[in-house]
């Protein structure tokens, strides 16, 4: 099993220095509108080379890409162009906040898709039309239009919580949850739309096998049967498609975070990629991919946990 | 002496094993046989036994590791699918789940054309040929516009054995034809095996778990234990007087429909159940 | 398709458009996108005003009869504005998906369909593209492009086709091995025509579904880019307008919440199209049955759960093990009535006693095993009749007292070996467990029990099987664990439906030899549901020949085989192999004379 996680793990390091890498090409495809995207549109022809000599862009590519990519691997992902601040620091400040809400967001979704989904496979009848219903409607509802939508409802009109900025859980967990609440919601409803049926429809799925009629043949009683064997044996494909969301939410942050005033890693990509700073676009490629790969490692490791036929392969 | 329409020699069918450390996998080793114009060659063993790869091997839909398979004169084992379709066009196939080897979504007319047509046979005279082929598997003539839903599994079989006939084979490979019919339709569908043999004159590699199948219509039969060979010959001597022990056991471990009969069987199964079967070589 | 009458009222060749249009959510759906579009068309002439065009004196106005939907902070039109941004917005979203799509479909059907490296190199550039969040990718992009929307999304499109690959991919390896495929390719059918005839219609449904999806997803990704001022904020669309609207977020709330109801129900009509479609797919395979049954039992039907009169009675006699009389079981049909798939069952089973029910495929010889442990599959309910065990009817008993008599009088052994044992939990824990909570044994003498079980049933190294998984073991073994399993809490009466079917013959006849032994050591009654003849000549005393819901005969193994009364049973026999002639020995002279 050690091996199998290894050999996954491993090949998930890889994509990920790939898609870096990949990434890092992009974003020295064209130096010129970057060095213009610095300066300004009105910028001659003159001062873009020379800023683009002075940011090192002239170089060969590859040569770029080795010296950023040594830096890397000890922890130096360059400066800022715009504010000179070292990359590590501006995402190391910013990081934290992101990740509150995420991983928040995260024990939401894993906490309701539970509930809903197992209510949904047992009971059937209105709850379940009820789920399927709202898991299409959250799902389908852009996260950022929903965040808009909370923030003018219950925020502004009815005032329950802080429209904008952000309070850390240390310094007080009162504030904390009065500026994340919102926020969290509006990441956690695409989630558990995604992930309730999931759970719904492996439970269902599980609930026809034939292994659930024959324990049951033996006397064990239908509520364990459920929550012993079918539980269990169904939670794979969930808990998989929560890693994936959990990775999709540092797409939907950048949204949320503008739209709440959040100092995270989101908001200060998208001023970084307006402002042409590659520098941090990068750093916060990089961020993202390494939550990829550990989030991966750890899926691995609870679906080995859950399944002997994961743990067991060679 | 008619020269055989299909000579396997010492086939070896291994495949690559899965993933970093798995193991190739040998299904089929050593196998040699051969069918003649309008014979029935039995193959029978049990799951694992490699009966259906020597098939699928002969069709070309796995791979030939060694040895030879002659089809009318020519090498086919390693032809590609372009000179296999020059030198086999008229090589068929009969599989056993009548359910998954007919498209759903098209119509029994669409399923028959789709051989004549891709053979190059004339649309219209592919239509009239076609009409010919339900009868001769006893079909009603509506059933050209129904989808293979609407027909039973005895009736998707005959459909599967109407599209085999349709270019006038002269070799079936018929994989396991009859396991996932009933006991009644299964006889039927034995019978017009039978009956389409000795009017058109083609020939079976009939593959078969069930050795009463078998023997109901081969002239020869191999029992094939773990991919190989086990006993080859004659079928009344194969199944009324076997000389290797698995096949001994194969046919005592089948139960008679006779209370009587059976007792006794069982009794001669019992004893030989101890003699441990000689792994071949 | 070919386009003919079909013979009956058959709903299941229409084509799919026609179907999802049948629908009325999906009619609702196709309208409002029709409506939309048409209205983005004639944006001008609908709204009256230019969307440009600047009212100075009338900025943040509420809806009115002039601005239906009030002005923007600029004094514009916002109902103008919101008409004239539709076509860009749907038009950016979909350049998205046209590139998803293609690439996709193209990828996923060379790397399905062939195999090998295009199937490597294509899971790996997917597993790629899907690495990073699209919007994270798309802030890289615009970093380098610019401003420039259709060039993001066409970074977009490229993104999203990882996910339509797989989705193909995983479409097209359902069917590439299905036997309809192997057989064109030895009909001498093309790769293309293969492709094309075989392998498209099957990807089809479930690529429309994915497109629908991925167009909401591209919408609300483009007004999002162009919302976080990543766009060309004087390029018109939907996202450009909620810009405008968050800056007044605090003093013309309604400013905003019409480009949000605009991007919001787009997307939700997109995805409900989606599932419409799919539902529509769903219902055309073959558990149309299914799906009917799953919409809950139709409240009309004839009679009610059981028969009081019929239950009143006790059997006869106190000997028999079980006791079924007049048992009739029903689906919910399609038109409401009730499908009885048994109709009046008798049956019974003396001490002791193994009892045959034999019967072809649909007979209905498993819904009657099925009723007597009162485990039928969803829809299915006893509707007449009673079932007596040791003298109680379970049919009118409580769920609670039918989980004591389960595995403690009755136990069941399946027919699929493998798919009946829980493949997370060994095989061990899987005996123990019923065994502490029908026999209340503790964890040690459970375990001691499971050992000894597992010996009885013939296994030779009880220590090793115990602690395996179920994909450890073999289907033989797993079919002796089952029997080990249904012995376990001591039953009187066992029910095997099929349990040697799935097995081979030599292992069958090993199966059948345990029955018969721990029938002799246990003095336990057996009923045996099987369509082989053979097996009930090998090891029943009575036997029931079951006929489309019916029993038709019951008696005596040797008075039955010896002579067969119903013609029904007399076909039976006369299927039969085991006497048929073997074949005369080839004569190569007449297959010549034959072929001229």
């Amino acid at each position: 099993m050690l091996w199998y996680i290894l050999q996954r793990f491993l090949a998930s390091l890889m994509l990920i220095a790939v898609v870096i890498a990949g990434t890092f090409f992009i974003l020295h495809l064209s130096t010129d509108k970057v060095a213009r995207g610095i300066l300004g549109p009105d910028a001659t022809q003159e001062v873009v080379l020379q800023k683009k000599q002075e940011l090192g862009l002239d170089r060969p590519i590859v040569t770029q890409f080795a010296d950023w990519a040594a830096r890397a691997l000890h922890g130096d992902l360059g400066r800022s162009w715009f504010s000179g601040e070292p990359v590590i620091t501006a995402i190391a400040t910013r990081l934290p906040v992101t990740l509150a809400i995420i991983t928040a967001a995260t024990v939401l979704i894993a906490a309701v898709s539970l509930v809903l989904g197992v209510l949904a496979a047992t009971r059937r009848g209105w709850i379940d039309q009820a789920v399927q219903v709202l898991s299409v409607m959250g799902f389908a509802i852009p996260n950022f239009i929903l965040a808009i939508l909370l923030v003018s409802v219950f925020a502004i009109r009815l005032g329950w919580f802080r429209a904008v900025g952000y309070q850390s859980l240390f310094d007080s967990p009162a504030g904390w949850l009065d500026t994340v609440t919102l926020p969290v919601i509006a990441l956690a409803v695409s989630g558990i739309s995604g992930v309730a049926p999931q759970v719904r429809g492996a439970l269902l799925d599980a609930l026809g096998k034939d292994y659930v009629r024959t324990l049951r043949s033996r006397g064990l009683p239908w509520r364990r049967v459920v929550y012993r064997h079918v539980l269990r044996g169904s939670m794979g494909p969930a808990l998989s498609m929560l890693g994936v969301h959990f990775i999709g939410m540092f797409g939907g942050a950048v949204l949320i975070e503008r739209i709440f005033a959040i100092p995270g890693i989101g908001q200060m990509s998208v001023n970084a990629a307006l402002n042409s700073d590659v520098p941090l676009v990068m750093g916060f490629v990089v961020a993202v991919s390494f939550f990829v790969v550990l989030l991966n490692l750890i899926v691995d490791l609870i679906q080995a946990w859950l399944d002997p036929r994961v743990r067991m392969t060679t | 002496m008619v020269e055989p329409l299909l000579i396997i020699d010492r086939l070896t069918v291994t495949y690559p094993g899965r993933g970093l450390r798995a193991r190739p996998f040998t299904a089929v080793r050593d196998v040699s046989l051969d069918v003649r114009p309008g014979e029935t060659v039995g193959l029978v063993g049990e799951s694992g036994s490699g009966k259906s790869t020597i098939g699928r091997a002969v069709l070309g839909l796995a791979p030939v590791t060694s040895g030879t398979i002659r089809y009318a004169g020519h090498d086919i084992s390693r032809a590609r699918r372009g000179e296999w379709r020059k030198l086999a066009g008229d090589l068929q196939v009969v599989f056993q789940d009548p359910y998954s080897s007919l498209n759903p979504a098209l119509t029994v007319e669409t399923i028959l054309m789709e051989p004549l047509t891709a053979g190059g046979v004339p649309k219209r005279e592919a239509a009239q040929r076609i009409r010919g082929l339900l009868d001769a598997v006893r079909l009603p003539k509506d059933s050209l516009d129904r989808l293979p839903r609407e027909f039973s599994g005895g009736q998707r079989q005959r459909i599967a054995i109407a599209r085999a006939l349709s270019v006038r084979p002269r070799l079936i490979i018929c994989d396991e034809p009859v396991s996932a019919l009933d006991l009644s339709t299964q006889a039927r569908v034995l019978a017009m095996f039978r009956e389409i043999q000795e009017t058109s004159g083609v020939a079976y590699l009939f593959i078969s778990h069930d050795i009463s199948v078998v023997r109901t219509l081969s002239h020869r039969v191999g029992v094939l234990y773990r991919g190989r060979i086990a006993e080859w010959g004659e079928c009344a001597q194969v199944t009324e007087r076997p000389a290797h022990p698995y096949t001994q056991r194969l046919l005592l471990a089948a139960p008679v429909a006779d209370p009587i009969r059976q007792a006794r069987r069982r009794d001669r199964w019992l004893a030989a159940r101890s003699n441990t079967i000689p792994q071949p070589r | 398709m070919i386009d003919r009458k079909p013979p009956g009222p058959d709903t299941r060749r229409r084509s799919l458009m026609a179907r999802v249009l049948q629908n009325p959510l999906g009619a609702i759906c196709l309208g409002y996108l029709v409506l939309t579009i048409l209205a983005g068309f004639m944006a001008s002439s609908i709204s009256g005003h230019h969307p440009n065009e600047v009212f100075p004196r009338e900025i943040r106005l509420g809806p009115s009869a002039a601005h239906w939907m009030g002005t923007d902070s600029s004094g514009r039109d916002i109902f103008s504005r919101l008409l004239h941004g539709t076509l860009p917005t749907l038009r950016d979203a979909s350049i998205a998906v046209i590139v998803a799509s293609l690439l996709g479909t193209l990828f996923g059907l060379v790397a399905g369909y062939f195999g090998k490296w295009p199937e490597k190199i294509g899971t790996r550039v997917a597993d790629l593209l899907m690495a990073l969040p699209g919007l994270v990718v798309l802030l890289a992009v615009r970093t380098v492009v610019g401003p420039s929307m259709p060039l993001m999304m066409i970074a977009l499109g490229i993104v999203m086709s990882g996910g339509f690959f797989r989705v193909v991919h995983a479409a097209v390896l359902g069917v590439r091995n299905e036997l309809f495929v192997d057989a064109a390719r030895v009909f001498r059918v093309s790769d293309t025509r293969i492709i094309l005839r075989h392998i498209l219609p099957t990807v089809r449904g479930p690529a429309v579904i994915l497109a629908a999806n991925l167009m909401a997803i591209s919408i609300a990704i483009q007004a999002g880019l162009v919302f976080l001022g990543l766009g060309d904020l004087f390029a018109p669309g939907w996202g450009n307008l909620l810009n405008g609207g968050f800056a007044n977020i605090y003093i013309a709330p309604l400013e905003l919440l019409w480009p949000s109801v605009a991007i919001g129900l787009t997307c939700v009509i997109f995805f409900l199209f989606g599932n419409v479609v799919r539902d529509e797919l769903a219902r055309t395979g073959i558990n149309a049955a299914a799906v009917a049954r799953g919409q809950g039992a139709a409240d009309g039907n004839a009679r009610h759960r059981h028969d009081p009169a019929a239950a009143d009675e006790a059997p006869t006699d106190g000997q028999a093990v079980l006791g079924v009389r007049g048992l009739v079981v029903g689906y919910p049909g399609a038109d409401g009535r009730v499908n009885r798939v048994v109709d009046g069952v008798d049956l019974r089973i003396a001490r002791g006693e193994i009892h045959g029910l034999i019967g072809e495929s649909g007979s209905g010889k498993s819904q009657v095993v099925l009723s007597i442990i009162r485990l039928l599959p969803e829809g299915g309910r006893i509707v007449a009749g009673s079932i007596f065990l040791g003298g109680r009817d379970v049919v009118r008993m409580m769920e609670r007292e039918m989980d004591r008599l389960r595995g403690r009088y009755v136990a069941y052994i399946p027919q699929e070996p493998m798919s009946n044992l829980d493949p997370v939990f060994t095989v061990g824990s899987q005996l123990v467990e019923p065994m502490r909570i029908q026999l209340g044994l503790g964890r040690r003498a459970a375990r001691n029990r499971a050992m000894e079980l597992l010996e009885q049933v013939g296994i030779d190294d009880p220590k090793r099987v115990f602690d395996s998984y179920p994909h450890q073991i073999s289907g033989g073994m797993a079919q002796r664990i089952l029997i080990a399993g249904a012995i376990s809490c001591g039953p009187t009466l066992l029910i095997a439906d099929e349990p040697t079917t799935a097995l081979d013959v030599t292992i069958q006849a090993e199966i059948l030899e345990l029955l018969r032994e721990l029938r002799r050591q246990l003095d336990l009654a057996v009923l045996l549901v099987t369509h082989n003849l053979g097996v009930v000549a090998d090891i029943c005393d009575k036997v029931s020949v079951m006929q489309s819901g019916r029993i038709v005969e019951t008696g005596s193994v040797g008075d039955i085989f010896a002579d067969p009364g119903h013609p029904y049973t007399r076909a039976l026999f006369a299927a039969t192999l085991d006497d048929a002639p073997t074949r005369a020995p080839y004569a190569s002279g007449l297959i010549e004379a034959n072929h001229g």
